[in-house]
């Protein structure tokens, strides 16, 4: 089953400041399928939230601005939504888990009541079956003594149960889509773990699709079935999952999985990094973005910026190196 | 919560001594004499000393001092030399007619401030905004005499719509109390209201850049709900600290406004009993202001534990 639930093109969000015009995200495009978990991983300032926020229409009033592009949610275009539209998509379509769960709750009502609130938002119950199906929501992600959790203020759970209760929260309309951005960040490893199991499982129970922003290729790695690679506001690398992870293709790719420590490896060995910093997000536009960081960059990285092509079936780079006939080898520069 | 609130009560006994104290040094410091105060200019240098005596100021100021805390340790706050009367009898007359001015000000002030705060924080760079933040700056800015004698003459001298002074009499009906306490009320609620917009606006636009708003609007929670509940509930704090502090200087009475409409409050009392040296009086209501001060200070710490119920794990009193 490969349908079509979200799909972006050329999408467009511009940051108006008065430091000038920052192109946060610059031309993306992408799809998801239903029940699909697609990854988007980048460095911090690629675009990555932005891209999320986008999809709902969730973006700082006044400076930030969709410019141009499409978003299509299961046959809606959702740039033509008004208001009220909007907010039965954003609470009931989609989803939404920020990356600090601890934040993301509001310090001053209780779990149980925020979570009613929410529930008697989005159907017309009253505040007895709301307390009820708030509780089997905390028990389907396995908070037990859901009660009493439901009788605490935000500060008297942990940081893990709270992205629980955050969890709960999203499944409780039956969204089609969970946006996750970077979920697991604000949490301590084992409890990562169990967060991401409690999302897969989520998405093998209800066949809700999961966009998944990060930047840790480990957990896109464990998660995703597509991943799409983001730099400086545009897609460089867009492809399945396992793709990316037997044959890469973006220079920017290699650089970025270069830097990751591997198991088994020499702990002598001095960990990669990417020479430089990511451009002026201001500045961005006129040349392929990654090109003063590419050791493989040619005139032509300079002048013109790279279209995203379909190397292999399936396979979309940006990158003018990389279409050019024989390609790229990795490691084919000697980086020092 | 109710050991908190406990040690906060025992608290409040060194600062009213502290209080007590002080009050007693400064009116012994202002200079001239009760006794002639109440004798007049006329009287012989005899009759005045025989008045000391009485009064019992030809003691050394220890022993005055030890009298003095006996006496308030017993809840005898002695009696007025101007008034001729019991101290707390005073003060217990006076203090409703200023709650009646206060209490609606305030109230006022409150409701108003939070409007506009919320308002201008929601549309905060456009036109909106910037006309109630200089509105409230002029409130906070002008002087409530000018303001007072202002409304007086436009109101009431050239319009003839409301009294000039006094609070009229429950006699003449309700309505006459009401028609009295306008423009007094005005007077007083201007400051407050331009206090409460501004901090209000400020504390609510930290919260509205918040993650939990944020997280809020990404659930598809109305706009009103997650403004007027949300948000308004974490950014109330700072609103109740100023909130106490306006509530508990009410009953030191608005001696401008007070003394501008000849309204008979607490803060034409103290003048008063400045102006004739009434060491008891100047005492006496020092000191129930400072312990309304403490009561409404330690309410304020109970009411922060009821909307953020964090604070009593974090205050550490």
């Amino acid at each position: 089953m490969s349908e079509a639930l979200l799909t972006v093109k050329d999408l467009k969000t511009y940051f108006y400041t008065s430091g000038g015009v920052s192109k946060a995200v610059d031309g993306v495009s992408f799809q998801i399928n239903r029940g699909e978990i697609m990854g988007i991983v980048g460095e911090s300032g690629s675009g990555k939230s932005v891209t999320s926020s986008s999809i709902i229409r969730l973006l700082p009033a006044g400076t930030g601005k969709i410019v141009s592009g499409s978003i299509d949610f299961d046959g809606t275009d959702v740039l033509a939504l008004n208001k009220k539209e909007l907010l039965s998509f954003r609470g009931k379509d989609v989803s939404m888990i920020f990356q600090n769960p601890m934040t993301s709750l509001s310090p001053v009502f209780k779990v149980g009541h925020q979570m009613t609130e929410l529930i008697r938002t989005q159907q017309k119950v009253d505040r007895q079956s709301a307390c009820r199906l708030a509780e089997e929501a905390l028990m389907k992600v396995g908070i037990t003594d859901a009660r009493r959790r439901m009788d605490s203020y935000p500060y008297e759970l942990s940081g893990g149960m709270c992205q629980r209760v955050i969890i709960a929260m999203s499944i409780l309309s039956s969204p089609k889509m969970i946006i996750a951005d970077e979920p697991t960040t604000a949490l301590d490893v084992t409890i990562q773990a169990q967060v991401l199991d409690l999302l897969k499982e989520m998405r093998e129970t209800y066949q809700t699709a999961i966009l998944l922003i990060t930047h840790n290729l480990g957990v896109v790695w464990k998660m995703c079935d597509s991943v799409m690679v983001m730099y400086a506001g545009k897609t460089v690398e867009y492809t399945t999952c396992s793709n990316l992870y037997h044959n890469p293709l973006h220079p920017y790719t290699w650089g970025l999985l270069d830097s990751m420590p591997r198991l088994g490896s020499e702990s002598e060995e001095e960990l990669s990094t990417i020479q430089g910093t990511p451009p002026d997000l201001r500045l961005t536009g006129t040349c392929c973005n990654f090109s003063n960081r590419c050791p493989y960059a040619s005139e032509i990285c300079k002048s013109v910026v790279p279209e995203l092509k379909e190397l292999e079936p399936g396979h979309f780079v940006a990158c003018h190196r990389q279409g050019e006939e024989g390609g790229l080898m990795r490691g084919g520069v000697d980086q020092t | 919560m109710f050991k908190t609130i406990l040690i906060r009560c025992l608290q409040i006994l060194p600062s009213l001594f502290v209080v007590v104290t002080l009050t007693f040094i400064l009116t012994r410091m202002i200079p001239g004499d009760p006794a002639r105060a109440v004798l007049g200019p006329q009287a012989s240098v005899q009759d005045v000393q025989k008045m000391r005596e009485t009064m019992g100021l030809d003691q050394p100021l220890v022993s005055q001092y030890k009298d003095y805390m006996i006496q308030i340790a017993k809840g005898d706050f002695g009696v007025s030399y101007s008034y001729n009367q019991p101290v707390l009898g005073l003060i217990a007359k006076r203090i409703p007619n200023t709650l009646l001015l206060a209490f609606p000000s305030i109230l006022i002030a409150l409701i108003a401030g939070l409007l506009i705060g919320v308002t201008s924080a929601v549309r905060q760079g456009t036109l909106v905004d910037y006309l109630f933040m200089i509105l409230a700056l002029v409130g906070v800015s002008m002087p409530i005499f000018w303001l007072g004698l202002m409304l007086v003459l436009v109101f009431s001298v050239h319009l003839g719509w409301l009294p000039v002074l006094g609070m009229g009499s429950m006699s003449s009906g309700i309505g006459d109390v009401i028609r009295h306490m306008v423009l007094p009320c005005f007077c007083l609620a201007t400051i407050p209201t331009a206090t409460f917009s501004r901090i209000t606006r400020s504390s609510i636009l930290e919260s509205i850049h918040g993650d939990s708003i944020r997280a809020l609007r990404a659930r598809g929670i109305r706009e009103s709900v997650v403004i007027w509940k949300y948000a308004l509930k974490s950014a109330l704090p700072p609103v109740i600290t100023v909130l106490g502090l306006q509530l508990a200087g009410c009953f030191a009475g608005a001696i401008l406004t007070e003394t501008i409409f000849a309204w008979p409050g607490m803060g034409t009392l103290i003048v008063g009993a400045i102006d004739n040296r009434d060491y008891a009086l100047i005492q006496g209501a020092v000191l129930v202001i400072a312990l309304a001060f403490v009561i409404i200070n330690m309410l304020v710490d109970v009411v922060y534990m009821i909307i953020n119920p964090n604070v009593s794990y974090e205050g550490g009193f």
